[in-house]
């Protein structure tokens, strides 16, 4: 268990800064997942961690001890940090003991204590009576497993993990999702999980870094991600969020607050200490928004319907605004065709801090 | 805040300090930096010295009075206007049989790319002494024809065309090679479209096909021209007798006949013929990017059918290697069948006793074959770890240094083989610093010269290995703690095993034979195999050398089969004698 301190990085390759000045302290034992876009620097986050990347600016540590810094770069085989590849980076060519008892041996470990510990961490996995097969013999999640094992072998107080489910088919992805929190449970070491899906973030992670452009955008809980974005990229970025500006913004105290959408009044969230201001920019999701009975909503029209089995969605365009898209989920029964008049009402909302004061 | 960003304002500096802390992976590129730095750049920066400098002064008059002689003009001429006109041969033959094999439906494909290809692996003296023997009488395809040389008559082929008409027919293959893998990357859906567009086969290949693979047909015509430009055996073995000097027979003879005290001289010309090269290179090079076509898509190999063009077609493709194969290696084993040159081949007088001879009687060939083998053995065993190491640095860390240390070693083996030889003379004439041994005349010095020249041929094949291997392997290993040797030995190694056999055996197959290296660093002492067949040639032996030709070729015919019973280990398209 091992407690990450990163503080202030900056990475460049050539003129493209990757790494602008991100710093993060994560608790012994949490899972953190990093959330991106492709291209956001998120690998290099990582590959800076294991010490496979120098920096140029500021520093790491994890237990107080540090890793990179000004003058001082361990490398990767000097930190005791595993790593979980995107393609597992099994050795081909040695069994799947070989494989997890490989970093027991560079240890020097003797031969009798390494099997016995092989053989406690793949009874660990399941995959002990596996432990003859050459990697190219596994399933997909068999790997994972093996690819995870190594890690538990090493006994790393910090695991990092590279896109371990992006090459995989949805139904695997969830069998295995379910392994991490099992492995995670298990050995207690602090998980750093770099994904770009954020069902899988949200599903696995203690709390959430949003990555963009180089830059954390939000380090928070994955509700509070979902319900109190602190700007627009995450607010846009998480759960098919939709950006709209209200006016007349009056908070109250209790981080409620009232507003006009369309001139029709709504109720919102808002941060504690938001002021009252003429315009401002609120967030909500498709399941904030429904029907609403005629003459009490916003007046919308129709413009497509989507089929989804348990719902509707429908994409709807408000009268007052009709370039603007909105999306809802409509709930059976179906009463709904495309062109229709309806009326829709926003139930929820949150008010994005003003970037002007932030 | 403020003092995070005072923080960050010098990384740059810090980071360099840290580097001067020697890693486990520094002093690996610091030990190939040595081994690439003792045994290529300093021998060669050693002959760029030499060649200008005598004593430590620049004699500008002797270098005018060497490169302006009458016989060392004459040289360059014949070496420039011989290495071209072959070249231009090569270029034909290879482009024609590549599209032969990589266009038509023509049949037994194989066998004929392995009997095409196989000429280039015969070592270039052998091809000579067996070219030269085919007007012998004891050829069996041209005596019983009468075609065969009267005592006193001018051998044909001892003449500059000779000289041209071998080496062309020698590097054929290395064109067709360049071409074929080139045309291997035309997508068919281009030739569709052209037939569909209406072009017959003929316009087919002209307009389409031609264009998109003349990259291919000069990176074929600069690797042709390299091989005549250095070809030792064959210029030595034809040009000596004719007469007709070219700058890599000059600097032999003159070496030979003057010993160490020609060396500065010799320096400068093998700085000649290396410029020459590189001049010759470089031309190619520009050519073939001049309106390079770069093409993308599934290629998927389109065969124009020969139809009624099938026999005629066939019977030039396998006449051809009735020619350039059956007819001079079949006169070399007749020459060593009979008891002594100029005699014909029946029952009465075949006999074995050239073969006893060569393999149990004569301590020189017996001893010069164990050399060979010793040091070819040598030289494998060392190379392959060296470029495993050299590749891992090329491949996964990019830095400067292995870039140079890249440059250097293919530089050594573009450049002709004697230059390297000459090199080694001049930088290992003197006994070694420390221990004040000489190795000169020794069998290490050839040693030197070999680990010089095929580093670069070792390496290729395990680069285009590393490049099929996801690094994080490598990265994974690193995260399990293992160091930089354990990781090269523990996951590295294993995994590039098949290209390292690869590698393995075209150095193997490349240095058992050779001659243009060490044909200046043989001594009374120390003897291989390849410069053999020219000394027995010259002492009159011609039945003896002919056997010693036959000895070499069996063992390269054994190496290439037994080769290709391992090929589905190994991977595709490093060796070039399988389709």
């Amino acid at each position: 268990m091992s407690a990450i301190e990163i503080a202030g990085i900056h990475k460049s390759f050539g003129q493209t800064k990757v790494l602008r000045d991100i710093s993060l302290s994560i608790r012994s034992g949490e899972f953190v997942a990093v959330l991106g876009p492709s291209g956001c620097g998120k690998t290099t986050l990582l590959r800076t961690l294991a010490g496979f990347e120098k920096l140029d600016g500021g520093e790491i540590h994890v237990d107080g001890r540090l890793l990179s810094g000004k003058e001082v770069h361990l490398s990767p085989e000097e930190r005791n940090i595993g790593v979980v590849f995107q393609n597992y980076a099994l050795w081909p060519h040695m069994s799947i003991e070989q494989n997890v008892s490989y970093s027991l041996k560079v240890k020097g470990m003797s031969r009798p204590d390494r099997t016995r510990r092989t053989r406690e961490v793949l009874e660990l996995v399941g995959l002990d009576t596996l432990s003859t097969r050459r990697p190219a013999d596994l399933s997909g999640g068999q790997r994972q497993r093996v690819a995870l094992a190594r890690c538990l072998a090493m006994q790393a107080g910090v695991v990092l993990l590279d896109e371990p489910l992006a090459n995989l088919d949805v139904h695997l992805r969830a069998t295995l999702e379910e392994e991490f929190s099992r492995f995670h449970r298990r050995s207690g070491a602090t998980m750093f999980y770099i994904t770009h899906d954020q069902s899988e973030a949200l599903a696995l992670a203690d709390r959430v870094a949003v990555m963009d452009k180089g830059r954390i955008a939000q380090f928070a809980t994955p509700s509070t991600l979902y319900l109190e974005p602190t700007n627009e990229m995450v607010a846009g970025f998480i759960g098919e969020g939709k950006l709209m500006d209200v006016s007349n913004l009056t908070p109250g105290n209790d981080g409620r607050a009232h507003a006009h959408l369309f001139g029709q009044p709504i109720r919102l969230r808002c941060a504690e200490d938001a002021r009252a201001r003429s315009e401002a920019r609120i967030s909500f999701h498709p399941s904030d928004l429904s029907l609403a009975d005629a003459g009490v909503g916003i007046p919308a029209t129709v413009k497509r319907i989507t089929y989804r089995g348990d719902h509707l969605r429908a994409e709807v365009a408000p009268d007052p605004a009709p370039d603007i898209s909105l999306t809802l989920n409509v709930m059976p029964p179906f009463c709904i065709e495309q062109g229709q008049h309806v009326s829709i009402a926003l139930n929820d909302g949150w008010v994005l801090p003003d970037p002007h004061f932030a | 805040m403020s003092d995070l960003a005072l923080k960050q304002e010098r990384p740059a500096r810090a980071f360099r300090l840290s580097r001067l802390k020697p890693s486990g992976e520094m002093r690996l590129i610091l030990c190939l930096a040595l081994f690439v730095g003792l045994l290529s750049i300093a021998p060669l920066g050693r002959l760029v010295y030499a060649a200008f400098f005598t004593d430590g002064t620049l004699d500008l008059d002797r270098i005018a009075h060497v490169l302006g002689g009458r016989r060392v003009l004459q040289a360059t001429g014949n070496t420039i206007w011989i290495s071209l006109t072959s070249t231009l041969l090569a270029s034909l033959i290879g482009t024609l049989a590549a599209l032969l094999v990589g266009m038509t439906d023509m049949k037994a494909r194989t066998a004929w790319v392995f009997g095409f290809v196989l000429p280039l692996m015969i070592p270039p003296q052998v091809t000579a002494l067996a070219w030269v023997q085919s007007f012998s009488p004891a050829s069996p395809l041209l005596a019983p024809l009468g075609l065969t040389l009267e005592p006193g008559m001018r051998h044909p082929l001892y003449s500059s065309w000779g000289i041209i008409l071998l080496l062309g027919l020698y590097n054929a293959p290395l064109v067709f090679l360049s071409v074929r893998a080139s045309l291997r990357r035309v997508p068919a859906n281009l030739l569709e479209a052209a037939q569909s567009a209406g072009a017959k086969p003929l316009p087919v290949i002209i307009d389409i096909i031609l264009p998109l693979v003349r990259s291919g047909i000069f990176a074929g015509a600069a690797l042709a021209f390299v091989s005549s430009i250095g070809n030792f055996g064959i210029q030595a073995m034809l040009g000596i007798p004719a007469r007709v000097p070219t700058l890599i027979t000059m600097i032999y003879q003159r070496l030979n006949s003057y010993g160490p005290s020609a060396l500065n001289d010799m320096a400068l010309l093998a700085l000649l013929l290396a410029v020459l090269t590189i001049i010759g290179m470089t031309i190619t090079g520009w050519l073939g990017r001049q309106g390079d076509q770069r093409v993308d898509g599934a290629s998927l190999t389109l065969r124009l059918t020969l139809g009624r063009w099938h026999l005629p077609v066939a019977t030039m493709a396998w006449g051809y290697l009735a020619a350039v194969l059956v007819l001079p290696l079949s006169a070399l084993a007749g020459s060593a069948l009979v008891r002594g040159y100029g005699q014909p081949l029946n029952l009465d007088t075949i006999t074995f006793e050239n073969f006893r001879n060569a393999l149990f009687q004569h301590e020189g060939i017996r001893e010069a074959f164990a050399t060979s083998f010793l040091l070819t053995g040598l030289t494998v065993f060392i190379l392959i770890p060296v470029s495993i190491a050299l590749g891992y640095f090329l491949v996964w860390r990019s830095g400067l240094l292995s870039r140079l240390l890249h440059l250097a070693s293919e530089l050594a083996y573009a450049l002709p083989g004697i230059i390297i030889g000459v090199a080694m003379i001049l930088f290992f004439l003197r006994p070694l610093p420390f221990i004040d041994v000489s190795i000169y005349g020794t069998i290490w010095v050839i040693f030197a010269a070999y680990l010089s020249n095929y580093l670069a041929l070792a390496l290729r094949p395990i680069l285009g290995g590393f490049a099929q291997v996801d690094r994080s392997l490598n990265e994974a290993a690193q995260i399990a703690g293992a160091g930089i040797l354990s990781r090269l030995r523990d996951i590295v190694l294993p995994v590039l095993a098949p290209s390292a056999a690869a590698a393995a055996i075209l150095v193997f197959m490349t240095a058992i034979n050779e001659i243009q290296t060490s044909v200046l660093l043989v001594s009374s002492r120390a003897q291989t195999i390849g410069p053999m067949i020219i000394f027995l040639e010259e002492a009159g032996s011609s039945t003896l050398a002919a056997a010693v030709g036959c000895l070499m070729v069996l063992l390269i015919l054994t190496l290439m089969l037994v080769s290709l019973c391992f090929s589905k280990y190994l991977p595709k398209g490093v060796l070039p004698w399988r389709d």
